[in-house]
């Protein structure tokens, strides 16, 4: 773990600079944005610096009761942050759908993942078990999110289509297989996607930190690859289990379209 | 073969008695928005009753399933709805969805001809006409061979003549086949060569009753 920058205060004051030429910029053309970049500079600053001193407390304290709490915490954040990205109003049945898909869809893929594939020990390590669940529920916030949004949209849209298929006779989910097909693959293209761009056209937040803290690249590697298939299943089984589930809230129990 | 009895639907439709006879053809007629298309929904329990019953060969439409029940009772909307994919896919759709058994292209052709649809089984659907269209709706729930068809304005976006014979295909159909037609009209004309029974609805009421 030689040669090691351990950045000063003074150091990371000058980083700075990056966000003044931002404002320089917005200002000068007249870009109404001056509120939200300051506001989101100084969040990001007192959120990180928060993180790192509970981090801190965790990782020194290390017990399964407050691994299982702070994960608890991500995962309510996580949910509330998906109600508000969706544009569209949500039923509370729909609401209650994505909760459930959320908790199951990642607290499965999380446990295979630090049982199985880590088997890490303890296996609440905080070192280990909070960042990557972390990765993995955010990126299945992002997945359902997407999927939310298509299968609300869908069901909207394609109203004339579904109620015609339920007047030829089509069961509910006959008549919705396209739109919730189309949801799900929405929602898992952009982890496919950044598969592929993956090491060539930008190095993962996760794997350029355990470079820049001295671990070497190909160690880094190996994490990153079992990172990503992670989040992909988690990603998969988050968004599979949502619309499975998600779609039968816009029918009742005759058959019938609640839209 | 269908009993009303005190239906309401929302603020829309208000009715007190009303029977739509077995094998018969029974057109209703109305201004637009008196609720007409809303009656055929609540046939085919696309929709149920605020209140009242309805009743199905003698058995109340509510202990009936939806699905099974719209697989006998086969309702074409007033605007014809395409999936994508050629003529041969929307064909087949009304079979696939209702798990009845393919036909052979034979079949399919048949039935494009007594729609007078004259176009290949492998055209895309999204290139017809609206009316073309809408004949390919009408040929899609023949060929589900079902017992009951409601119809809603089924010749709304055809020439007059076209509409003409369209119509009587259909009706032909219906009569040789001992089958039961429920039919929305705007055209009298049409209401009065063909129907048996004739319906009207005033502001989501029968006309005659209080
Ligand atoms: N889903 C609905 N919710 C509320 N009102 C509706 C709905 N569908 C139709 N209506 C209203 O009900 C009335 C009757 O509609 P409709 O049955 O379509 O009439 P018609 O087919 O005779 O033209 C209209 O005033 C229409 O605006
Ligand atoms: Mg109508």
């Amino acid at each position: 773990m030689e040669g090691i920058v351990d950045l000063q205060v003074f150091q990371l004051l000058t980083a700075y600079i990056f966000i003044l030429i931002l404002l320089f910029i917005v200002r000068k053309r007249g870009i109404k944005r001056e509120k939200e970049i300051i506001i989101s500079s100084i969040r990001m600053t007192l959120q990180l610096i928060l993180t790192g001193y509970i981090l801190t407390y965790v990782f020194s304290n290390s017990n399964p009761f407050i691994t299982i709490s702070v994960i608890c915490i991500m995962e309510t954040f996580a949910i509330f942050n998906i109600y508000k990205r969706v544009k569209s109003p949500l039923s509370f049945n729909l609401k209650k759908i994505i909760a459930l898909s959320m908790v199951i869809g990642t607290s499965v893929s999380i446990l295979y993942f630090i049982l199985i594939v880590l088997n890490l020990s303890p296996w609440y390590n905080p070192r280990y078990f909070i960042p990557i669940s972390g990765m993995l529920i955010g990126n299945s916030m992002t997945g359902i999110s997407l999927g939310v949004n298509k299968l609300v949209d869908g069901m909207i849209s394609k109203k004339h289509i579904i109620e015609t298929s339920l007047m030829l006779g089509a069961t509910p989910k006959k008549a919705s297989k396209s739109i919730v097909n189309n949801a799900f693959d929405s929602a898992i293209l952009p982890t496919i996607n950044a598969m592929v761009g993956m090491g060539i056209v930008f190095l993962p937040g996760m794997m350029t930190g355990q470079i820049l803290s001295g671990i070497s690249p190909l160690s880094a590697i190996k994490y990153q690859i079992a990172i990503m298939l992670g989040i992909l299943g988690s990603v998969s089984l988050t968004v599979i289990i949502f619309v499975q589930l998600g779609y039968k809230t816009f029918f009742n129990n005759e058959h019938q379209l609640k839209l | 073969m269908f009993v009303l009895e005190n239906i309401k639907y929302k603020d829309i439709l208000n009715i007190k008695n009303l029977t739509i006879p077995e094998r018969k053809i029974t057109c209703l007629i109305g201004e637009s928005g008196s609720g007409k298309t809303t009656l055929l929904k609540l046939l085919n329990k696309m929709i149920s009753p605020t209140k009242g019953s309805i009743h199905f060969k003698n058995k109340a439409i509510k202990y009936i399933d939806s699905i099974k029940l719209r697989r006998n009772v086969v309702m074409l909307s007033q605007t014809p709805v395409i999936f994508r994919g050629t003529i041969k896919d929307n064909l087949l759709k009304g079979l696939n969805f209702s798990e009845k058994p393919i036909v052979n292209d034979n079949t399919l052709k048949e039935i494009l001809s007594k729609v007078h649809l004259d176009k290949s089984l492998d055209l895309n659907a999204k290139e017809l006409s609206g009316g073309e269209k809408q004949r390919l709706a009408l040929g899609r729930i023949m060929l589900m061979n079902a017992d009951i068809y409601l119809l809603d304005e089924p010749s709304s976006s055809l020439d007059e003549n076209t509409e003409d014979i369209i119509i009587n295909e259909f009706v032909k159909y219906i009569k040789t086949n001992n089958k039961t037609l429920v039919m929305v009209t705007h055209s009298k004309t049409i209401a009065k060569t063909y129907a048996d029974n004739i319906i009207e609805i005033n502001k989501g009421k029968v006309k005659g009753e209080i």
